[in-house]
Formats: structure tokens, C-alpha cells, sequence
């Protein structure tokens, strides 16, 4: 049996107030190494909220997120913010890069922040991440000289800095045209295919469909999950 | 460490007139901090320097602290007895002689032996109640400033003339008196001396300059009645900051009343403590203000900057690494705002320093006084540092806590 990435047990995550809400509703879910994974479902469906907790950004108020093997729900949130900083990397629907640095320097910025490296191993991992993503040419340009695509795309460079297991992309599309929105889907393809595990929320069944695997949430519940892709992945229900 | 030192480098240099102005803040803060404390201190230091100038440090006179008990009161202690009268006792310090070549012996300064009275001065109608002190000339100069204090005549003329007296200058022109005057001394006793004025001396305070005048101690003894008494010796000390500890050493080995200079002036330097307090106050008060614009500009940024802290702090940034770059932020602009603070107080101060104001006392016009101390400069940067990083702690914190999920959820 291959190796668990991310494994979701039982997760429930409710907004208190004086209407409570309950955003994810008992989710079980486990993701292999290696494996592409596509969330998709209605707008307020709890697909986004699943991913954060997913990828440690939030906590459940339930339930377990294992990233690993390692079990996260004890762990205090600077504990949190150590392994979102080197198992998990983030993309989002707008890019977050900091508008005073150059492209490069966003990348740094995750290993700069772990400091695990040397300044000149930094920039070399950085540059060649950029020139994999095509954006050897951007390297020294900030943001706002770069089109949507381009950025969006040194946002990934930035997620993949630290060599995280997952991958975590939240609508990493919705707000490209269609060439960007093609380049960074096959970029997402190719990441997985390299063995780190991706997992993708999206409202575009056509890009669902070239994922590994599609869990269709609805009302914080999965309700279907589709497995493509010649068995590469299997669906394997962990409840 | 670097990289945050890199993004709060970067959003500081990003804001060049945001960044100015809060710089300006804390410069003008710092500046006038320092002018405000150069000036206090100089104008204390230079009263004081007036006053222990002027008074001998330490005065030895023949009283005790307290009362003596009376024979009676010893004899018959349980018995309650009203109108004792006191046993006469020969005013004056016993062998003032060997008292102060003892003294002379260990005390860091001179000493020398005064008579003190008071008399009446009866000069065309006019009765003026006035302190005399007999002094020896020889051994004064070794105690008192009086020698430089003499604007006419010189302190040697006293033994030249009998029964010479110096007075001082403010009682002078009250009297109408030039040297070369004759007065006449009424004493406590009734006895009367006249007296030839043969010098007149300021010594820049106005109550000695009035009712302080100075003999041999001859005629002062005659004035008291008492022949060869010496009831009070003066001490001059290099260092008139002992002055308090030696009086109290003196006053333990020869049971005389010592009072330095500080005891004798004690209202004046609580009203110092009390000026102190206020212009403390103010002082701080400025350089909280001085802050003020620093947490604008870092209120100002942690807002703007709000999708950068999420996003900081979702790639596994720490929240206190986070709030730091803010802090690193303001502590950049109270830095340099403070060095040029430094420069803007200096100069201040070296401004100030080129007026000259009037001096009633000495009736001349006299810079004013600013004393320069680098203690100064170092405390108030260290308070103003401390303000601008209080300033930008509570922003900070404010901004960092944020749950990222808030602000991107927010965002998409």
C-alpha cells in the first residue's frame, strides 16, 4: 500500500455565534503520496474551509488532520506554523506576493523564514524554480511588472521553496484566462507527477476531471468521489 | 532575522514622507528634551555653584541639637516644675583653638573661627537690625569667597581702621554709606561702638548683602559682652558635596551643631525637587507626543499590510516574527530620528548658550548657563526608543493576531 500524505478523521469545523454554522461537517479523507486531488462543490459548500484545515491554516473543532503520520490536533499553533512553513505549501485564488519584493525574493521568503539554508543554496533553489516555471527572465521584476499568470505561478514557486509534501491550492485559477489557467493546472499535474501531493479546490469540472481523484463536497459532507486516470489512484475510504 | 530586518527595511524606505514625518516627530521630541534638560540643570547648577560660593559649607555653633535638661529637671524628674529659669552659660565654643586644630587634622578643606551677633546699625535716622561677624582676616580667606567679593576697599583695611566694619552692598545704598563712613553699632547688650566703614562687598545674595556685616572679632566680642569668645566656626571644603556627611562627623566628635550648607538651604533645594518633578513631567510628556506619529506610520502600514501578515504568517511564519518587522519598523525611525535629535538638542543648546540674560543679583549680563552631558543625550534616546517601540507594539499586535484564514477568505 502506498504512503499516506494526508489523512482527514472525522473533521468537523462549526462557526460559533449566535447562529452557529457548521462549515465541515464530519470529514474522512485520506490522500497518498504523489497523489492530485481536486475538491469541488457549490459556492458555501465547505470545500474551502476543508482545505485550510487541511492544510493547518485553520483548526477543526473536531477531528483529526494527520499530515505524515503526524497527528496535528495537539499541537500549539507555533507548532502549526513549523509545519505549514516545511510540509505545506500554499496557492490562493490571488497570488499574496509582497508587492515590494522581486519575484525571487518571494520565493526566498518561505526558506528564508525555515533558514535551514545557505543564502547562495537559497537563491540557486529559487532561481531554478523560477526557471522551471518558465520565469527565468522575471526573476528581478516585482508583481505588479508580471501579467496574472506569471504571477500566479511565482506564487507556486514560492509554495514549492521548502520541498512541502502537499501542495494546497485554493481556486489557484479562478481569477486567470484560459492559457494561464491551462499552464498552471499542467504545472499542478506535473508537481504530482513528481510525487509531492497536491490538493486542489476548484470550481472547473473540466480541470476536476484531469485530477487524480475528485471529492464533491456539499453542505460539509463529501458526497461523491470520482477516481480518474487509468488507476493511477485509487480511492481508498478510510472510515 | 535578516528577512525580517529586509521587509521592515523595505516598508519603511518605501514611505519616504510617512517615514520623514515620524523621524521629525521624535527628532523634535528629542531635541527640545535635551535643550529643556540642559537648562534646568545649568541654571541649578549655576545657583548652586552661587550658593556654596558664597556660605561657608559647614557651620560650627555653640548650640546643641536640643535643649540641655536643667539641673532641677535631673534632680527632681517626677515633679512637674514650670518657671525654671536656665543656668546662665557662657556662650561660645570651649577651646576653639584645639577644637579646630583637630579638626584641621582630618577634614577635607579649612577652618577657621568667627563671633556672630546681632546689632543695630544707626546710620542718619535710619535703625537697620544686622547680623555682625567678627572674622580674622587671615584665616577668612582660607573659608569664605569675601576677599573676591570686595567691590571697595579691601578685607586687610579692617585691621587699619578701629573698629573698621565691611557691609554689604545692598545695605550700602539703603544707608546712603561710602567707605570711609562713620556708623554707629548698637549691641544686644546696650553697649554702642562707633564704627568706620572701610570696605563694601556683594556677594551676589541678596539677604547677605543686606543684613550681613563683617568686623575683627574683637569688636564683635565687645558688641556681645563676652571678651575672647569664639561662638562659631566656618568650614570651606574642596569638595562642597561632603559637606553634609563632614558635618555630621563634626558634629559627633565635638557635640556642636554643625549645619552644612545643604541643611541651611533646605527650602531652597525642595523647591529644586519640586521643579525637578514638573519639568520631568514635561519632559516626558514630550517625548511620549514625539511618539505619537510613529504609531500612526506603523497603524498606517500594519493596515495596509494586512493581506502581507496573512500570507506571512499561512507560509509558517511565527506571529512574533511577524510583529517584529513593525516594531524593527518603528525602532528605524526612532533611531534615526534620535541621532538627529542629538544634533537638533545640541544645537539648541549652543543657541541658548549665545543669550545673555540680566542678573539682578550680580547686576551684570551673563550668558545663560546650559549644561552639557552626554548622560542627557543618552537617557532621553533611550526613552524615546522605548516610546516608539511601545508605540508600535500595540498595532503590531493588534495586526499580527489576525487569523490569516480571515483576511483571505476575505480577499477571494
Amino acid at each position: 500500500m502506498t504512503e499516506i500524505a494526508l489523512q482527514a478523521v472525522e473533521l468537523v469545523r462549526r462557526i460559533e455565534g449566535t447562529v452557529s454554522h457548521t462549515l465541515v461537517n464530519g470529514i474522512d479523507l485520506a490522500v497518498k503520496k504523489g497523489e492530485f486531488v481536486a475538491i469541488t462543490g457549490p459556492s458555501g459548500s465547505g470545500k474551502s474551509s476543508l482545505l485550510y484545515l487541511l492544510g493547518l491554516l485553520d483548526a477543526p473543532n473536531e477531528g483529526e488532520v494527520i499530515i505524515c503520520g503526524q497527528p496535528t490536533s495537539t499541537l500549539s499553533e507555533s507548532d502549526r506554523a513549523d509545519v505549514r512553513l516545511t510540509k505545506c505549501g500554499f496557492v490562493f485564488q490571488f497570488h499574496f506576493l509582497l508587492p515590494e519584493f522581486t519575484s525571487l525574493d518571494n520565493v526566498l521568503l518561505p526558506m528564508r523564514a525555515a533558514g535551514k539554508m545557505s543564502e547562495p543554496e537559497m537563491r540557486e533553489r529559487g532561481l531554478a524554480l523560477l526557471e522551471s516555471l518558465g520565469l527565468a527572465e522575471h526573476a528581478n521584476k516585482r508583481p505588479n511588472q508580471l501579467s496574472g499568470g506569471q504571477r500566479q505561478r511565482v506564487a507556486i514557486a514560492r509554495a514549492l521553496s521548502n520541498r512541502p509534501e502537499i501542495i494546497v491550492a485554493d481556486e489557484p485559477t479562478g481569477a486567470l484566462d484560459t492559457a494561464s489557467t491551462e499552464q498552471v493546472f499542467s504545472i499542478l499535474r506535473d508537481i504530482a507527477d513528481q510525487g509531492q501531493t497536491v490538493v486542489v479546490v476548484t470550481h472547473d469540472p473540466a480541470l476536476a476531471a484531469r485530477a487524480d481523484r475528485r471529492i464533491h463536497i456539499v453542505d460539509g459532507k463529501i458526497a461523491e468521489i470520482t477516481a480518474h486516470g487509468g488507476g493511477a489512484a485509487v480511492c481508498e475510504a478510510v472510515s | 532575522m535578516k528577512l525580517i530586518l529586509n521587509i521592515a527595511w523595505t516598508h519603511v524606505s518605501s514611505r519616504v514622507r510617512q517615514t520623514l514625518v515620524g523621524m521629525a516627530g521624535v527628532s523634535m521630541g528629542v531635541g527640545f528634551t535635551i535643550m529643556m534638560a540642559g537648562l534646568m540643570q545649568g541654571s541649578q547648577i549655576d545657583f548652586l555653584r552661587q550658593l556654596v560660593d558664597t556660605m561657608p559649607h559647614i557651620t560650627v555653633e555653640d548650640e546643641r541639637r536640643s535643649v540641655p535638661t536643667q539641673p532641677a529637671e535631673q534632680e527632681y524628674g517626677a515633679v512637674q516644675m514650670s518657671d525654671i529659669a536656665n543656668v546662665g552659660r557662657r556662650p561660645g565654643i570651649k577651646y576653639p583653638e584645639s577644637v579646630m586644630g583637630s579638626l584641621r587634622s582630618w577634614i577635607p578643606g579649612d577652618v577657621a573661627p568667627s563671633v556672630k551677633t546681632t546689632a543695630i546699625i544707626n546710620h542718619g535716622g535710619a535703625r537697620i537690625g544686622i547680623t555682625l561677624t567678627g572674622i580674622d582676616p587671615r584665616r577668612e580667606v582660607q573659608v569664605s569667597k569675601l576677599a573676591t567679593q570686595m567691590q571697595d576697599g579691601k578685607l586687610e583695611d579692617l585691621s587699619r581702621a578701629s573698629n573698621g566694619i565691611i557691609i554689604g552692598e545692598a545695605l550700602a545704598e539703603k544707608l546712603g554709606l561710602k567707605t570711609g563712613n562713620s556708623v554707629l553699632l548698637i549691641g544686644g547688650q546696650g553697649v554702642q561702638l562707633n564704627s568706620a566703614v572701610t570696605g563694601i562687598f556683594r556677594s551676589g545674595m541678596k539677604r547677605v548683602d543686606e543684613n550681613q556685616i563683617y568686623s575683627l572679632m574683637g569688636p564683635a566680642q565687645v558688641m556681645m559682652g563676652q571678651s575672647g569668645v569664639v561662638n562659631q566656626l566656618r568650614l570651606r571644603l574642596t569638595d562642597p558635596m561632603l559637606a553634609q556627611k563632614v558635618a555630621a562627623q563634626v558634629e559627633a566628635q565635638t557635640g556642636y551643631k554643625s549645619v552644612s550648607w545643604q541643611e541651611a538651604n533646605a527650602d531652597l533645594l525642595s523647591s529644586f525637587t519640586v521643579r525637578d518633578f514638573i519639568v520631568l513631567t514635561v519632559m516626558g510628556a514630550m517625548l511620549l507626543t514625539s511618539s505619537f506619529a510613529t504609531y500612526n506610520i506603523i497603524s498606517t502600514i500594519t493596515h495596509e499590510k494586512r493581506a502581507d501578515i496573512a500570507i506571512m504568517k499561512s507560509l509558517g511564519m511565527r506571529e512574533y516574527a511577524v510583529r517584529r518587522i513593525f516594531i524593527i519598523e518603528a525602532a528605524i525611525i526612532g533611531m534615526v530620528g534620535i541621532l538627529f535629535g542629538w544634533l537638533l538638542g545640541y544645537l539648541l543648546c549652543y543657541g541658548w548658550s549665545k543669550i545673555t540674560i540680566f542678573n539682578p543679583l550680580t547686576g551684570t549680563t551673563v550668558p545663560l548657563s546650559i549644561y552639557y552631558s552626554a548622560t542627557h543625550y543618552v537617557v532621553v534616546g533611550a526613552i524615546s526608543l522605548l516610546c516608539c517601540a511601545g508605540a508600535a507594539y500595540f498595532p503590531a499586535r493588534k495586526a499580527t493576531r489576525v487569523h490569516p484564514v480571515e483576511i483571505i477568505r476575505g480577499a477571494s
